[in-house]
């Protein structure tokens, strides 16, 4: 930490930026925003050397609350532009965090490449089964009986099951949080940092002004029976069987992380001599 | 920058076989040979979209001095087989002096060719080769190429040996097989005084120039080159032709360099990768085309906003949708130009010759990281695939910086400051105390999202006035030719070369004319156009487009001093000199 004295400990209030959130009192993203916030100072990061990556929406205004770098991308574009990012800068730890419809339509086959390419991410999706940010629309993991008047009596389709997508796209951690159950979620992110490869947390974040009935997401979340596995068949029956309100780790796998062969020098005078003589006659 | 002047006495060639047959292969070797002869010479190929058993033609043009286009006709067509030809003869005019050689078993001459008034003749390619161990049919016809326009049967069994030694095929089989078709060409040329004609004559002085100063390089390898000299130590794409190739090329390069590529899985991921990879400060690009472009325009804007300095390398392809991805066209200008949403200044750069994609891709590098802004690099198929042996090019060194705060402080550090250049301090990751948020938002000097008038005004202003207040230089175009012209012939990209021997023609006959290329298309150059058009009365637009992208570009942008004539038709036929000597003549 070449920006901060030795015996500095960093505390999550020291993660928090002076922008005031544009979320709604009470919504659930103040709750994955101060796990971040713990796990961060938790692990001991520089801000400094730590990277939040969003796309849209009202979750994915989250890099600006941070003291961290930051980069608000585009709509679904948030996990590209992090595996680039880490891909060209391994030294720096990456992570990602959005919502449903920005990771799981817009983005969805950025989703599916991203747990398959397995780089060393950490991708937090704040899911409340919603389009917010324009006021009320449903989004890939909503019921197909919710009723909106983009879709009046509902969307007639089933509801993605993003951890189920994740274990059979390739992703190395998988895990679900409750933005209401803050030392768990904050456990689960610290986690997901620490493990190497592509980790994927779905932290369930009420919206109460669009979806006011998630409140009760606080009694209906529930812990898992039994630890997580490293066995992908028992993950995959596990998630077969859950219901969607299951919080704890479900996946924790041990495929190597994707690392490219040589690491990018930059800022050097490279001498490209050897590579010019090639087109000598 | 290497003056490329026009090839008065050259010979084409032209080499077709159906997917296959090899005649890509021996156009290939066809160049190599004349370059080792200490001959100059320029490739390109047309191609069906088969990978195998389609149609294809090699397009070769040879020279005593350097050349970056094609002439008007071609004097030679070996033909290894007929099969498919009509579906590329448009784009190989012959005439009364061109010698078509087919191989015996080839058949009857398909009527354009014989309509075309060429002298049709047959050789044994295949019936040879079946008798000399290791010999393919177009190994042998390359030996009757070479007898034809003269170059050196030496040249030609040591460049083909080369190659096929390691494939396994002895020196003597080749240079067997090379002689058996060389001596073809020499009985041809005994008999037929036309077929004698066709020869460029010795120059030995070219020859031992030629070892230590000339290279052979594609247009997207001089790209690749380019935009490694630039800095350039990450990249990502979606395979896509005619751009991969550039990448192909780059790849196993960054290995041995340190640099990454990215294969992502699809075009926007690719962009923003280049993005992010860029944000974390290593000097980024993305290649694509036509297509690919279109998907990525969204992601573009965002470079351009956030200020991450990115370079699009776009190798241009016939469309509309899919279009004619084997095939040259010069219209993503519209696209590059204005299909940004918002207000969002961008750099657009064309390279004007197969050795210019070097400078221009590294000069584009250069813009993108000076400016914090996208840089969109306009090549085409005919450039990018096009293989020539050149002149040893210059090496330029921009002094390329991105512009970094130094010791920024947590809480003052404003990552859009309002400067006097527009550019601003870009911090990156790992700098203690630069913490800001990037974003596509408009937001206010700090980066904070807003949407206040002023905020966006200022913005705005800013990222304008880098762009406008950026001293150039004299690359932003080519200008050539007499001073005291009133004429003059404005054009970019690609079709420059045909313009330029035009041009050469047109003054060899007394005429007096003026070419203007332009390299730098955005942010447009209204001031410096009209310095370089001072005391013309006539102007000429010569682009490959149906609709006319670049002269309207023209109009809208810079006051021309007479209505120009526009010469203009869609790819994939190429701009032919005559076409606008044509139009020349008819103006005195």
């Amino acid at each position: 930490m070449d920006g901060l004295p030795p015996e500095f400990k960093l505390e999550p209030k020291h993660y928090k930026s002076d922008v005031n959130p544009i979320w709604c009192p009470g919504c659930g993203h103040y709750g994955v925003q101060a796990a971040i916030n713990r796990a961060f100072a938790e692990l001991q990061l520089d801000p400094a050397k730590v990277v939040v990556v969003s796309g849209i929406g009202c979750s994915s205004r989250i890099p600006a609350y941070t003291t961290c770098y930051g980069f608000h991308g585009l709509h679904g574009r948030a996990l590209p532009l992090a595996i680039g990012l880490k891909l060209a800068r391994p030294d720096l730890t990456v992570l990602v965090a959005g919502g449903d419809g920005d990771g799981f339509s817009i983005g969805g086959n950025h989703f599916l490449h991203a747990c398959r390419r397995n780089v060393d991410i950490t991708y937090v999706v704040m899911d409340n089964e919603v389009y917010g940010m324009t006021k009320g629309q449903p989004s890939p993991t909503t019921g197909p009986d919710w009723d909106s008047d983009l879709q009046p009596g509902g969307t007639g389709i089933s509801a993605f099951r993003p951890l189920g997508v994740a274990l059979q796209s390739g992703a190395n951690f998988i895990a679900r949080g409750f933005s209401g159950d803050l030392n768990g979620l904050t456990k689960l992110i610290v986690q997901g940092i620490k493990h190497p490869g592509f980790s994927f947390v779905h932290a369930l974040s009420p919206c109460i002004t669009f979806r006011p009935e998630e409140r009760e997401w606080k009694t209906q979340t529930h812990g898992a029976s039994v630890d997580a596995t490293g066995d992908f068949n028992e993950a995959s029956r596990r998630l077969a069987e859950d219901d969607g309100l299951t919080i704890g780790p479900v996946y924790i796998g041990q495929r190597k992380p994707y690392a490219p062969p040589v690491a990018p020098l930059v800022d050097t005078k490279t001498d490209l001599s050897h590579i010019v003589a090639e087109f000598r006659i | 920058m290497t003056q490329l002047t026009s090839a008065a006495d050259s010979v084409s060639v032209a080499i077709t076989g159906s997917g296959g047959a090899g005649a890509i292969t021996a156009g290939s070797l066809l160049l190599e040979a004349a370059g080792r002869a200490g001959w100059y010479g320029l490739m390109t190929r047309t191609v069906g979209p088969q990978i195998r058993g389609g149609e294809a033609a090699a397009l070769v043009r040879l020279s005593r001095s350097p050349v970056a286009g094609h002439g008007d006709r071609f004097d030679v067509l070996i033909a290894l087989d007929w099969r498919n030809v009509e579906r590329f003869v448009a784009e190989i005019p012959l005439g009364p002096q061109s010698v078509a050689v087919a191989c015996e078993e080839a058949g009857d001459v398909p009527e354009r060719i014989a309509a075309s008034g060429a002298l049709s003749l047959t050789a044994p390619f295949t019936k040879l080769a079946e008798d000399i161990s290791g010999a393919r049919p177009n190994i042998i016809a390359l030996g009757t190429a070479a007898a034809l326009v003269g170059l050196p049967e030496q040249a030609m069994i040591e460049t083909v040996a080369a190659t096929l030694v390691d494939k396994g095929v002895s020196l003597e089989d080749t240079a067997q097989a090379i002689r058996a078709g060389f001596d073809i060409g020499v009985q041809l040329a005994a008999v037929h005084g036309g077929v004698a004609a066709l020869k460029l004559p010795e120059n030995a002085a070219a020859t031992a120039k030629a070892k230590a100063e000339r290279w052979m390089i594609t247009g997207n390898q001089a790209a690749g080159l380019g935009a490694l000299r630039g800095g350039i130590r990450f990249a990502a794409l979606y395979p896509i032709t005619p751009a991969t190739d550039m990448l192909e090329w780059v790849s196993p390069r960054f290995n041995a360099i340190g640099g990454v590529l990215c294969q992502a899985e699809d075009e926007i991921a690719a962009i923003n990768m280049a993005i992010g990879a860029s944000y974390g400060g290593v000097p980024s690009l993305t290649a694509t085309s036509g297509p690919g472009l279109a998907l990525k325009l969204e992601s573009i804007g965002l470079s351009v906003a956030a200020e991450v300095p990115l370079v699009i390398f776009n190798v241009m392809r016939g469309g509309p949708s899919t279009g004619i991805p084997t095939k040259s066209e010069q219209t993503d200008l519209n696209v590059a130009l204005y299909g940004l949403h918002g207000e969002a200044p961008h750099v657009v750069v064309a390279p004007l010759s197969v050795d210019d994609c070097i400078f221009t891709t590294q000069w584009a590098v250069h813009l993108a990281e000076s400016l914090q802004t996208a840089a969109f690099v306009l090549s085409d198929q005919f450039l990018g695939q096009a293989k020539a042996v050149i002149e040893n090019p210059p090496e330029t060194d921009f002094g390329t910086t991105r512009l970094k705060p130094n010791d920024p402080k947590a809480g003052v550090y404003k990552r859009y400051a309002l400067t006097n250049s527009g550019v601003s301090p870009m911090a990156i990751p790992g700098m203690p105390g630069g913490q800001y948020t990037a974003d596509g938002l408009e937001h206010n000097e700090r980066g904070t999202p807003s949407s206040q008038a002023n905020d966006h005004h200022s913005q705005l202003d800013k990222r304008f006035n880098k762009l406008d207040g950026f001293e150039y230089g004299d690359a932003w175009a080519e200008i050539e030719g007499d001073a005291d012209a009133d004429t003059a012939l404005i054009t970019w990209g690609s079709t420059t070369a045909p313009v330029r021997e035009a041009m050469a023609r047109a003054r060899a006959e007394g005429r007096k004319v003026r070419l203007v290329a332009l390299r730098l298309l955005s942010p447009t150059r209204p001031a410096h156009l009209a310095e370089a058009l001072k005391g013309v009365k006539r102007v000429m637009v010569v682009e490959q487009s149906h609709s006319g992208q670049f002269l309207g570009y023209l109009k809208a942008h810079y006051d021309l001093p007479a209505p120009p004539h526009s010469l203009r038709h869609p790819g994939p036929l190429a701009i032919r000199p005559a076409e606008v000597c044509d139009v020349l003549r008819s103006w005195s």
